[in-house]
């Protein structure tokens, strides 16, 4: 199982485990976290699961590409940095054992 | 487009046969008056059955296909690269925009491709925005609450006229800071827009483009005003005060308001009617409602669904492809009927009913996806979710005291009367 804890807006942490294999955005549906959305059903279609990957995971998750669906769709998201991703899009494994996303105050 | 990008069309006379017995190639969904009769549903089950990616060879509005299932709305829809939104190759809408010369030829991002879409995009996604919805919130509701207050009990009233309406219409002006008393002004140029000529909003075409040009003119009047000015969170003063559309040519202009208007208009207005409509044709769910009144936020977007504000959106091909096994060729014109796929029932579950404890509400095709998506979907949700607190505060049941009337149009899947009476706990 892959470690995952979320840390919502307010501070409140939500420490998930998954399979490897799933996606971020799965860790945190299934596991009831608050503030992830998913509309789309994970293919990288509304941008309503951004997530700010930890600094100290950034590398190792990797940063959003340029020229990707995904950069189009989070070029309109609130609140974006250098650490932001679409969770459906971190796919989890061993190496992410232990990753830490913080969950934006909403979803858009 | 032609200010006709939003518009509806002309319609041919209906084959009174079943629809089982109407041979595939002449199946023609375009037509307004199936939307206005509300029998569309039953072409578009046959069709997602049957022939899920169809051509349409003959039609009002020229050859079309139609994608009736989900997953293949969806693929269209998040292959921005390769089917377009542009104005000059037609558009959004099954009605080709700059078709005619009486129209104006406006622009607007909606109908615009990378990158001019993103840009222009980017400039007003703010004012719509989760932080700014925050601020608005109480408006609203205040607003909402005093709509809701102003109604009489018991006597017959057009939901559609005192409530839909009148939000709608509100929330646009807080929007754009519009000058309050002059609001309706806002509904009439909404109507105009996606009005076609004898659908009772507007005789002729030019009238459109006269009143069209009113509002704009009008708009322009407020720019002036509001260029340069350092504050203000409105539409109006962001988009002039951006550097993606400050610069913006009239016609530009005129078009990303109509767009905005239209948007934040027609749309949450039909869905706050047609929540009306599915709770009184499902009173087992309005019960469950009045139980659990928790129940309204993951009604909303079941209505959103159920509703489908917008039937469908359009695309044009790129270059030559394949949907579902059928080879689109460049230049064609693509129909995603959201329609039908929020009815598609590999997708989801018991999809002609109207449930509001849905497990997952809020997968539907109604704000589209990709980089289209609905830019004020949350504003959306959020004035449904208001006026559903406030009636609930209120009243014990909305009651359906008549048939809905619909308008005639096949994009927006409007309702133009529905009489009610409203019963006090």
């Amino acid at each position: 199982m892959v470690k995952v804890t979320f840390v919502a807006h307010d501070g409140r942490r939500f420490p998930v485990e998954i399979e490897p294999g799933m996606t971020a955005r799965e860790a945190a549906l299934f596991n009831e976290v608050p503030g992830i959305d998913g509309d789309c059903g994970g293919q990288c279609a509304c941008a309503t699961c951004h997530v700010h990957v930890d600094p100290a995971w950034i590398d190792r998750v990797g940063r959003l590409a340029d020229d990707s669906m995904e950069a189009d769709l989070l070029q309109f998201a609130e609140g974006t940095t250098t650490e932001s991703r679409l969770a459906c899009q971190i796919k989890l494994d061993d190496r992410l054992d232990g990753l830490v996303l913080r969950v934006p105050e909403q979803q858009y | 487009m032609a200010t006709r990008s939003m518009q509806s069309g002309p319609d041919r006379e209906e084959p009174d046969r079943p629809i089982a017995e109407i041979p595939l190639a002449e199946i023609d969904v375009s037509r307004p008056s199936l939307f206005q009769s509300d029998k569309v549903g039953a072409f578009f089950e046959r069709l997602r059955r049957e022939d899920p990616v169809h051509y349409c060879s003959e039609s009002a509005f020229g050859p079309y296909w139609s994608i009736t299932r989900y997953n293949d709305i969806m693929a269209v829809d998040t292959n921005h690269k390769l089917f377009s939104s542009e104005a000059k190759l037609g558009g959004i809408a099954i009605q080709d925009m700059h078709n005619d010369a009486t129209n104006l030829e406006l622009e607007m991002f909606i109908a615009m491709d990378q990158p001019k879409h993103d840009a222009q995009r980017k400039a007003v996604t703010p004012a719509v925005a989760p932080s700014n919805l925050l601020l608005l919130e109480p408006v609203i509701r205040e607003r909402a609450g005093a709509i809701l207050d102003s109604l009489p009990v018991g006597e017959e009233i057009d939901w559609v006229k005192s409530v839909s309406v009148e939000l709608t219409t509100m929330t646009l002006a807080t929007l754009f800071d519009f000058p309050w008393d002059e609001r309706a002004k806002l509904t009439r140029w909404s109507d105009v827009t996606t009005a076609i000529p004898g659908s009772g909003i507007v005789e002729s075409n030019e009238q459109r483009r006269q009143e069209l040009i009113e509002c704009a003119m009008y708009f322009k009047g407020l720019w002036d005003q509001r260029i340069d000015r350092s504050e203000g969170s409105d539409l109006i003063t962001m988009m002039a005060n951006s550097p993606a559309t400050r610069e913006m040519p009239f016609l530009e202009f005129l078009g990303n308001l109509l767009l905005l208007i239209v948007g934040g208009n027609d749309t949450t207005r039909n869905s706050i009617s047609g929540g009306v409509i599915a709770l009184n044709q499902n009173p087992d769910q309005y019960e469950k409602l009045r139980q659990h009144p928790s129940l309204i936020g993951s009604m909303v977007p079941e209505i959103i669904r159920w509703q489908t504000p917008l039937t469908h959106m359009r695309r044009t091909a790129l270059a030559d492809s394949e949907i579902g096994g059928k080879r689109i060729a460049k230049g064609d014109k693509v129909v995603m009927w959201y329609l039908s796929g929020n009815r598609d029932e590999t997708v989801i579950e018991r999809p002609e009913e109207f449930i509001i404890d849905r497990k997952n509400p809020r997968q539907h095709l109604s704000f589209g996806y990709g980089i289209h998506r609905c830019m004020g979907n949350r504003l959306a949700e959020l004035q449904l979710r208001i006026i559903w607190e406030e009636i609930h505060k209120r009243f014990r049941l909305v009651e359906m005291v008549g048939e809905p009337e619909r308008l005639l149009s096949n994009l927006v899947r409007g309702i133009t009367r529905l009489p009610v009476k409203l019963h006090a706990h």
